[in-house]
Formats: structure tokens, sequence, C-alpha cells
């Protein structure tokens, strides 16, 4: 199918253009910032699917510990060996998917499609220019992370299977487990970091040298705001995990003992290494990336809604400089609350309350962004389309992700909730029903201008219901699995703490049977949430082919320059000379000809 | 389609794209070496002890003079280009990539020196006075001792170490490389042929003592698994020996091709100089700061 579309635009590529760079260089080795925005979405939608399966094997696991997985388990076993025998998901094998799972989410599908993806194909078409600033680099930074992704994948196959220490994979655990897929998570995470280096540097230096005349700063829109933070973000955080990967990488293949504490004891045994070492310097290095990282994760998100609320109501963001101003302070912020991690370290009192002091500062502008973007629906005509129901949606998903996140900000109500299903419930609000609708949103609000085609609302919209309903019925009763005390990374989703075992018979603690049931229907819900993607699947691929065709280049009346171009637009973006006259979001301005004026429209001359 | 701004600065930030993005790209290293160098002090404070001396101070002063010489060379060759003289940009060019292999060379020595050089810790108090003995005579373990002092600076404090604690340091025979008690252990070695080194304050070579494998509790050669001293020693210079050979690529690269840029794009071509030299005096800038962290302190 790849092909094929690949030959049609080709076609019409080559009847523009006096050279025909081919199919290898049009495509694969392509510089164009639309192909590899486009790359990096189709890649990120796969590892997303892909991750998804993963949980849905856990899932099953969790529900029915030690029941064969209906169908999967014979191919797990096939694949993998004795770590899947007779269908039955090992609790290694539990642990590999887990921690695959968490790395897979977040560093190979919700950030690359975020921010790689949309921000490639929206960002220098949202300032009027050509390209981003360096595309070789660009091309250079989709190989890396698809040698990342590569290594990733392998590392499933390989003897002993994928990393199993979680995608936090804290030494001394992550380091002592004798397998090699840690070696090959580190080796891939480096890629991966590589590239969104090569990433956030070109998207800086875009959008700071290639704005088009006029295009000020407080006239760029909010989508490219958020890209612009979320860049320095990964500019300045990723690098100590990538000091922190090289130091785990040089204990698991030279056998020194960064992360190694002196006197360490694995299986009975006295670990045979010079210790000395200190398993929390890798908690300050990963949580130093670990925690910005979710605001790399939740901004762009926070970008593609305003963009999608805005033109959706009809009318101007509400407080477009307070929401400029809360991203810059969130990007800022960010770097100075990540040991709220590690409230239970024994780290000390007094950094547990600086800590827990900044991660209450921080919450201030994320909810001045969240009440701008609410503020925003009031007295606006809502077009209630697949993108804006998608967008409507996250914003009170994205409420309960976030305030659900304070009682696990404070360390005195940590103690009880650390560790728990009600952090694996407030961080998946947070990214599911949170980013990755609005991710979803994005790319039923771009496509048209990606493909020259409508996605189907029919479909979209059974996509959006199903999805809506599925992820609540997921992620609400992990809550209270989590304020009963259910702890994470249990192979046997908690039947060993059940008060059914006869072994805790009097355990006052114990799982009770309701917690335990919780699994069941929570397994049903990701079920229908599985069955929920396959209309977007359909609709994906379908309306390449049959979607409705756009009316004109600016099928949502939209006034950011990315509506300004050719559908699609050519190599080179613009047609004519881009000079921006206007801020972002002029809909509704009283006396204008239309409800809308893009930015690149001079003043209508005043009648006389 | 053009990308503005390539050679030609913008004008509201002064600076064309690829010096912004070099900029960005030395924040990011920053980062990046900050980390380590944050691991190096919370390794350091953590640590019980924290040996000292280890490397030779005049070696890594050279180097560091050979550092500093090549920044001063490539910013020649970027000022030559400015003057038009491209002859003289070669020159000190060639010497800016001379130096970068001599400090490569330079450090491949010290590293040498170090995979080769090994201590011994034994398995119990008595067996360890025995080879201090036979290694330093009557009052052998009072040298290994004052050893042990210097390295670690003990100087002022009361705590004791039994013997089996102290490490005999010194060469094995046919001097091989990256021995350890687990490599001697799978090789199914019975036993070593250790040279002790001088006793504190001597330059004299005891004469070499037989120990049988099985007498040694842990043996390393001064390699990353060593202590976490040599770990952070090893990883910190060899990433930065990294960006010295990368960066020595590049600008070879530059110096190869520059007849056919100079004609084709002599603005650029002096952008790319300038920016790889960015690049040049932050990777010694990194030694700067590594040479007094490791070496001296």
């Amino acid at each position: 199918m790849q092909a094929k579309t690949s030959t049609h635009t080709q076609e019409a590529h080559s009847h523009e253009h006096h050279h025909d760079p081919g199919f290898l260089r049009s495509y694969v080795f392509s510089t164009d910032h639309k192909v590899i925005g486009i790359q990096y979405g189709f890649t990120a939608l796969a590892f997303l699917f892909f991750g998804f399966l993963l949980m849905m094997c856990m899932r099953w696991q969790i529900a029915k510990p030690g029941v064969p997985i209906p169908v999967v388990g014979g191919m797990l076993e096939a694949m993998l060996g004795d770590v899947a025998k007779g269908g039955v998901m090992s609790p290694d094998l539990y642990n590999a998917f887990g921690a695959m799972h968490g790395t897979i989410m977040v560093f190979l599908a919700v950030v690359p499609l975020a921010f790689a993806a949309f921000g490639n194909y929206v960002v220098p078409l949202q300032i009027g220019a050509v390209d981003m600033a360096f595309p070789r680099i660009n091309m250079a930074s989709y190989q890396s992370f698809a040698a990342g992704g590569v290594v990733m994948f392998v590392s499933f196959f390989i003897p002993g299977g994928a990393a199993q220490g979680g995608w936090t994979s804290y030494s001394p655990l992550a380091s002592v487990i004798p397998t090699n897929g840690q070696t090959f998570w580190l080796i891939g995470m480096v890629l991966l970091i590589t590239s969104s280096l090569l990433g956030a540097v070109n998207f800086i230096a875009t959008v700071i040298q290639l704005r088009a005349p006029g295009l000020t700063w407080m006239r760029m829109p909010f989508f490219t705001w958020a890209q612009f933070v979320t860049a320095f973000i990964l500019l300045l955080a990723f690098p100590p995990l990538e000091a922190a990967g090289i130091l785990q990488l040089v204990d698991k293949v030279f056998g020194s003992s960064f992360f190694l504490p002196s006197g360490l004891v694995v299986s009975g045994k006295p670990y045979d290494v010079s210790g000395g070492g200190s398993p929390l310097l890798w908690q300050h290095l990963f949580w130093f990336l670990g925690h910005p990282e979710v605001y790399v994760l939740i901004l762009p998100a926070m970008g593609v809604i305003s963009e999608i609320i805005a033109c959706n109501t009809r009318k101007p963001l509400w407080g477009y400089k307070s929401l400029v101003y809360s991203v810059l302070a969130v990007g800022f912020i960010s770097f100075i609350v990540w040991a709220h991690h590690m409230y239970l370290t024994g780290m000390g009192t007094k950094i547990s309350t600086f800590f827990q002091t900044t991660t209450m500062i921080i919450s201030i502008p994320s909810v001045i962004i969240l009440t701008c973007l609410f503020m925003s629906l009031w007295g606006g005509s809502i077009r209630f389309n697949t993108p804006m129901l998608f967008s409507l949606a996250f914003l009170p998903m994205f409420g309960i992700g976030g305030l659900t996140g304070l009682p696990l900000g404070f360390n005195f109500s940590d103690l009880h909730l650390h560790d728990s299903y009600y952090v694996i419930a407030h961080f998946h609000y947070v990214v599911a029903p949170g980013t990755i609708f609005a991710l979803f949103a994005g790319i039923y609000f771009w496509y048209p201008k990606m493909t020259g085609r409508y996605m189907n609302e029919t479909l979209g919209k059974t996509h959006f219901w199903l999805s809506l309903i599925g992820m609540n019925l997921v992620f609400m009763p992990m809550f209270f699995q989590g304020l009963y005390g259910m702890s994470r990374r249990m192979s046997d989703g908690g039947a060993t703490y059940a008060l059914t075992n006869p072994a805790n018979e009097g355990v006052v603690t114990a799982l009770t049977s309701t917690v335990i049931k919780l699994n069941v229907f929570i397994t049903h819900a990701a079920v229908l949430l599985l069955i929920a993607q396959i209309p977007f699947i359909i609709n994906v691929f379908m309306s390449m082919f049959n979607g409705k065709k756009v009316e004109s280049d600016n099928p949502w009346q939209a006034t950011t320059l990315d509506w300004q171009t050719p559908t699609p637009p050519p190599h080179g973006n613009f047609t004519k000379e881009i000079v921006v006259y206007r801020g972002p979001y002029e809909y509704s301005v009283p006396g204008h000809p239309a409800d809308f004026t893009p930015q690149n429209m001079p003043d209508p001359k005043p009648a006389k | 389609m053009e990308i503005p701004y390539t050679v030609k600065p913008r004008p509201d930030t002064g600076l064309y794209n690829a010096k912004l993005g070099i900029w960005l790209f030395l924040a990011s290293e920053v980062m990046l070496f900050g980390g380590l160098f944050s691991a190096y002090i919370l390794l350091r404070v953590g640590a019980d002890l924290w040996p000292h001396g280890m490397l030779s101070i005049p070696i890594g002063t050279f180097n560091t003079f050979v550092l500093i010489a090549s920044s001063v060379t490539v910013v020649m060759s970027w000022a030559s280009l400015k003057l038009g003289k491209l002859a003289s940009f070669k020159l000190y060019m060639t010497l800016t990539i001379a130096c970068a292999f001599g400090f490569l060379g330079v450090k491949s020595y010290e590293y040498y020196v170090k995979f080769t050089h090994y201590d011994v810790w034994f398995k119990d108090d008595a067996t360890a006075q025995k080879y201090f003995t036979a290694a330093y005579g009557e009052k052998g373990e009072a040298d290994v001792r004052k050893h042990f002092v210097e390295r670690f600076h003990l100087h002022n404090t009361k705590a004791t170490y039994d013997p089996h604690e102290i490490q005999l340091a010194g060469h094995i025979q046919g001097n091989p490389l990256f021995a350890s008690h687990k490599t001697l252990a799978k090789a199914k070695t019975e036993k070593i042929m250790f040279e002790p080194d001088p006793k504190f304050g001597s330059h004299d070579h005891p004469k070499a003592i037989e120990i049988p494998v099985s007498d040694v509790k842990r043996l390393s050669a001064y390699v990353p698994a060593h202590s976490t001293y040599f770990a952070i020693y090893f990883t910190i210079t060899a990433l930065h020996g990294l960006h010295v050979l990368g960066g020595a690529l590049v600008l070879g690269y530059f110096l190869v091709t520059a007849d056919k840029w100079w004609k084709k794009a002599p603005e650029q071509f002096a952008n790319r100089i300038e920016v790889g030299g960015l690049f040049w005096h932050f990777v010694d800038l990194v030694w700067i700061f590594l040479f007094p962290i490791i070496y001296l302190l």
C-alpha cells in the first residue's frame, strides 16, 4: 500500500519539478521536513500499537495469572521460547514486557509522535519557513531514531529477552540481571537520545532563525511555542540521562560499580565488583530527564489542543500571553522538580521538602494553561467535529491526571501511594486520555493538510466515544486499587497478597477480593479500548483514497500559516512570499470580511 | 527553495544557522559532561576512600598544553581564512590536527600504563603479611601501609585497616593487559609472578614474588572495574577522547576538501571552520576542567 501511494504522489511530484529525486530520496532518505514528519508519525504509531499489544498480554496475565493467553500465548512461545512456556507468561516475560511497554510508549511512541512528527510537519509551516534549518541533520535524527527502535525491538528476541528492570532501569536491579537485555536497552537509548538531540537543535534553530518576516515572538502560534519549549527541555534534560546510560553501560560491559554499592549481595551471594557506587546517583540522573520528560509528553499535546480549540470555537485563545509565559515557566521549573519521584529513597526530609515545594509551584502554570483553554470555550460557536471532540475530552482527562498528581507531589501522602496502582492511574490519565487524545485530535485535524482528504467523521466519532469510555473504564478503577494498597509491577496481579490466599489469613492489609476482581474488569475494558482503535486504523488508511476531498487549501478556515500553503504542501512549502501582519488567532474580528483573518493577510484598507 | 541564513547572519539574531546550531549543541554537551561531573562529585563525596596521585601530573600537564596549543592554532586557521590566506590556513589546521593526535597518543600511552598495572588483595591477614614481607622485607607491612596512607590521604585519620584490606601494587611478569582474579580463574592459572612497585620514596624495584592464585582475594588492573575512581576516570576521559577524535576527523575533512570549498564558497567555508573551531574550544574546555579534578585534586 505504501508503494502504491508513493508512486501516485511521485507522479504528481515530478510534474511540478524539473528534477525527479527518485523513490529512495523522496520517501526513505528524504530531507523534507514533511516527509520526515510523516516517517516519524507512522513509525511512532506502529510502536504505539505495539506497546499497547504488550500491555494487552500483561493485562491477561494480571487478570488470569498462570492461565495461557488465548491465541497469542502460542505465538509468544513459538517466538520467545521458554519464557512463555505453554502460552503462559512467566514473571521474567512479564517484567520484560512491562519495562518495554514503558520504554516504547514514552521514547518510541508518544514523544516521537508529539514532538518529532507533529513538530516536523507543522512547525516550519506555522512559521512560514521553507524547511527546517538543517534538513540533513533532520534526516539523521530520524535514522538514529529508527536505529534505536530496531535495537529495542530486536532485544525481545535475544537470549534472555528484553530489559526487565522497568522503564526506569533502577540500578542495582537493572545492572545485576544477568541477561543482555539491559545492554540493548542502553544502546537503544543512546541512539534515541542522539536522535532527540539532533531534533531539538534543529527545532530551536528553525524557530529562532527561520520565522517569516513579521512573525514576531508574540505572533507565534501557541503550538510552535509549546514545541519550542519542548525542544529546550529535550536539549538540556536528555544529556544527563545519556551520561547515566553511559555509566550504566560501563557497569554492565566493563564491570565497574558506578551504581553498585559496597557489600551488594545478589541471590544470597556477595556480588563480585569493586563496589563504592551509588544507586541514588542513577535515580537522580534518570529523573533529571524523567521529570522534564513528562512535560515533553504534555506540552506538544497542549499546543495541538490550543490550535484546535481556537479554530473550532471561532474565537481567539483566551489569555494567549498567559499561555506563553506559563509554558515558559513550566519549561524552567520542570528542571527542578525531579526528586519528587524519590521521596521513598531516604534522601532526607530537607531535600524532600524542597522538591515538594517546587512540585506544587509547577502546578500553577500548568493550571493556568488548562484554565485558559477552558475559558477559550466560553461563548464560542463550537464545531463538534472529531478533532474538537478529542480536544474537549483532553481537558477534563488531563485535569483528572493533573489533580490526582497532587497527593503524589506531597511527600506525606506519597508514602502511602508510592509505587501503587494509583501512580499508574495518575500518569496514564495524563498521557493516555490526555496526550494521546491530543495526538489523535492532531491527526484528524492536520490529515486534510497532509493528504488533501478529510478523515471519515463517522469512524472518527466511533473511535472517539469508544476510546473515551474505554480509557476511563481502564484507568479509573486503578485509582481505587492503588488506594487499597495494590502495588505496581506484580506479575500475578496481586494474587500473592490477596485475602483469598491462605498464606495471608488474618493479615489486615491483604487485598480484598473486590480489588482483585477489578483486574478482570479492567482487562475487559482494555479489550474494549483495543476494539476502539480499529475504526481509527481503518480510517487512516482508507481516507487516503476514499476520504472526502478538501474544498480548499484551508478546510477548517484557520488563521495560522500552516493552512496558507497548497495541499499537500510541496517541497519548499509556500508558493507565495509570506509576510505576517497579525497575531495567530484572529477569529471573528468585528469588521473583517470573514470570521477568520489569516496571519499573512494585510489589514483591509479602511473604507473611505 | 533556499533555506535562508545558511551563510549570512540573520539581522535580528546576528547569527547564521550553523553558529546557533553549534551553540545549542554545545549547551547540550555542557549538560552531558555536567551530568558526568556531577556523578564524579557524588561518587567522591560518598566514597569511603578516594585515591590521589594515581596519574602522572607531568604527562597530564604536557597534554593540557598540547590541547591549549591546538585551540590557538584552530583560531589562527580561521583567522587565516578570513584574511584570505589559504596556505596559512592549511598549515595551522595541520598543526591543530597534529596536536589532536598527539594528545590522543599520549592518552593511549597513559591508558596502556594503567591497563598493565595491578593491585592485589589477599584472602586473609596472615597471607597478606606473608607477601608484604616477601616483597619489602622485615617491615614489609609498614611499607605497604605507607603506600596506602599516601594513596588515600589518610594522614589525619585514626582509622585502621586490616592487612587483607590493603592492596599490594605492581606488575605481573609478561605485562598482560586487563587480567583479573576472574580471568585468571577462568584460564586455570595457578600462580603469577608479581613485581611489586618500589618502596615508598624509592625507585628500586624489589624482586618478583610468586603468588598462587588461591591466595588472592581480588586482583585487578587499573581498569573501570578496579574502583569507582578509575571507572569515572576512564569513562570521562574516554568520552572526551572520542570528542577529540570526532573533532579531529571533521577538521581533517575540512582540511582535505579545503581547495574545493575555498573555490566554491569561501565565506561558507570560513563559517564551517568557525563552527568546527567552537566545538574544538569546547573540547579543550572540558579538558581544562577534567585535568584538575582527575589529576590534581
